[in-house]
């Protein structure tokens, strides 16, 4: 990487790139940051407020406060519960996979399946499924005796969010760690044999240290997604009962284009975005700092 | 033995819900309100033909698929170059703006829905396929660089230097050779890009009215004041799946290599 020339014409190769991004992102973003300072009263008329909103909004005593960080913690809670179940279980997953044939083609087919439905589809399929008059999934539930109704139950509501997040979600760190896995050549599982290593240990000392670098993408894609999920949990429940589900960017939209509160909306949208950017910041770095172990590794491959 | 029941366990909790939806469109709405039966007793095709012979229904469709092949046309072409740029040189602020790219990627679009309002208005695109299809470049044209520079960093370098003692000039080199030697790339991420732009609904629902709604907007039509027609709903769902199995379809032999977005 570092032995690439450096040539500062290649920003003409960038340029349509920044154009874009420049206004579909930063243009939008300025006008959040304007709203954010000011206060209104209707009729477009605009008022200086300063950092007023940003210190109501982190300031858990007030009512924005109080509401900006109850949703924060349940869309971190959430994103925990989807990290815990999803990541464990893509990885084994992805180790029972078969290794090619038709089976290998049909699984791959259904795995990626729900990865490509509209997430308000997604979020109609387990409405429906889940319910217990007109759903299996709800209706099985209930036969079983256990009191179960998403739309009246707090537990049963996330119940249901969390397994819908799973459906969605868990074939990308599948697939993701397939790809991994692949790629590990079979020498290092011959040269195991040999050792007389259990499986357990080649999983621990062959297979997860390959895993890595996917599972820095897998883990990064699936906190992000799962942090700023709104269409999903919005078409199932609501945000309800109460405001039980109600997510960072469920109750962002509620107070942007349902109340109109544009300040209170703007403060809380620069700090999510604020939120997402330092975390981002977080998985870039280890990334680019794997990248480089790699490139470090690279002549001395056979070795490890 | 255990790895074969793992595996067919998680799969078919993958496609019951899917059966679920697909049970339910062919049932009437009596059936499915009625006693819970797995299979339609009286399959009927009637929600369907609603949905085809409606232009409000199936113009959803087309709305959706007009701004989704807009946004993958656009953000492929944008990226290109770019993702050669990065791959190939560095230059002043690289990194950085390597960084606010990826960065735009895990924007929350719950952010940009109000603005995204405001700026389309006011260029006259709102209700638009253009104006979607702007939009969802947001995540798109920064997804789009980081796969593209992923697989072009996997092309020695040596062969743009050969191309060029060749005599090839840059951009026929870039067509001629280049491009088809990272054609899984482009694919992988042209894939991703019709991935997210069809899945995506806060956007596409805030940007458009009438005119370019898409079909994922339009199913919440089914709600009236007789009830919730369960069955044309159903028919709705299971039509929005086609498109994305059949893309499926295409890039299976590359799917779990893409998803790695070519950096493994």
């Amino acid at each position: 990487m570092n032995d690439r020339p450096f040539d500062n014409r290649a920003w003409l190769l960038v340029l349509p790139v920044l154009a874009i991004v420049l206004f579909s992102a930063l243009l939008p973003l300025m006008t959040v940051v304007n709203y954010s300072v000011q206060d209104s009263f209707g009729n477009n008329q605009f008022f200086w407020n300063g950092i007023g909103w940003y210190r109501e909004l982190l300031d858990p005593s007030t009512d924005l406060g109080s509401r900006f960080f109850g949703a924060l913690w349940r869309s971190l809670l959430f994103s925990a519960i989807i990290l815990a179940i999803e990541v464990p279980l893509g990885i084994a997953v992805a180790l029972c996979m078969p290794r090619d044939g038709w089976r290998l083609a049909a699984t791959l087919v259904l795995m990626a399946l729900p990865l490509l439905v509209p997430w308000n589809v997604v979020g109609t399929i387990w409405q429906v499924f889940a319910r217990g008059d007109i759903g299996l999934f709800g209706h099985v539930v209930n036969a079983l005796g256990i009191d179960y109704n998403y739309t009246a139950g707090i537990l049963s509501a996330w119940f249901t969010i969390v397994i819908m997040d799973v459906w969605h979600w868990t074939s990308l760190v599948a697939l993701l760690c397939y790809a991994g896995l692949r790629a590990i050549p079979d020498a290092f599982y011959q040269a195991a044999r040999i050792d007389g290593a259990s499986r357990l240990a080649v999983f621990r000392w062959i297979e997860l240290p390959k895993l890595r670098r996917v599972l820095v993408i897998a883990v990064l894609l699936r906190f992000m997604d799962s942090f700023m999920i709104y269409t999903e949990p919005f078409v199932v429940t609501g945000g309800g009962p109460g405001n039980a589900t109600t997510m960072l960017s469920i109750d962002l939209v509620k107070l942007a284009l349902g109340q109109f509160d544009l300040g209170k909306a703007a403060a809380m949208s620069i700090v999510f975005n604020l939120i997402i950017l330092a975390v981002c910041w977080v998985f870039y770095t280890v990334m680019t700092a794997l990248d480089a172990e790699k490139q470090a590794e690279g002549p001395a491959k056979g070795a490890e | 033995m255990a790895r074969r029941i793992t595996l067919g366990l998680y799969l078919l909790f993958l496609a019951l819900p899917l059966y679920w939806l697909i049970n339910m469109s062919f049932k009437t709405n009596e059936e499915i309100t009625g006693a819970l039966t797995l299979w339609p007793r009286n399959p009927t095709t009637a929600n369907f033909v609603r949905i085809f012979t409606d232009p409000s229904w199936y113009m959803g469709y087309v709305n959706s698929l007009e701004y989704v092949v807009l946004n993958t046309v656009i953000s492929i072409s944008l990226a290109l170059p770019a993702a050669y740029a990065f791959s190939r040189y560095r230059f002043l602020g690289d990194k950085h703006l390597f960084f606010w790219l990826l960065s735009n990627r895990m924007a929350p679009p719950a952010v940009f829905a109000l603005p995204f309002f405001n700026l389309y208005s006011a260029v006259g695109l709102f209700d638009t396929p253009w104006a979607v299809a702007l939009a969802h470049c947001l995540f798109n044209v920064p997804l789009a660089v980081w796969i593209l520079e992923g697989f072009m960093s996997g092309v020695p370098r040596e062969i743009d230097e050969t191309a060029q003692l060749d005599g090839y000039s840059f951009p026929r080199f870039f067509f001629r050779i280049f491009l088809p030697l990272i054609g899984n790339g482009v694919g992988v991420a042209a894939f991703f890009c019709f991935m997210f732009s069809w899945v995506e609904l806060l956007l596409a629902r805030t940007l458009t009215t009438v005119d370019a709604k898409p079909i994922a907007a339009i199913m919440t039509r089914t709600v009236s004041a007789a009830g919730m027609d369960w069955g044309l709903l159903a028919a709705a769902g299971v039509l929005t799946l086609i498109p994305g199995a059949l893309v499926i379809w295409f890039v299976r032999n590359q799917i779990a290599k893409g998803f790695a977005l070519g950096r493994v």
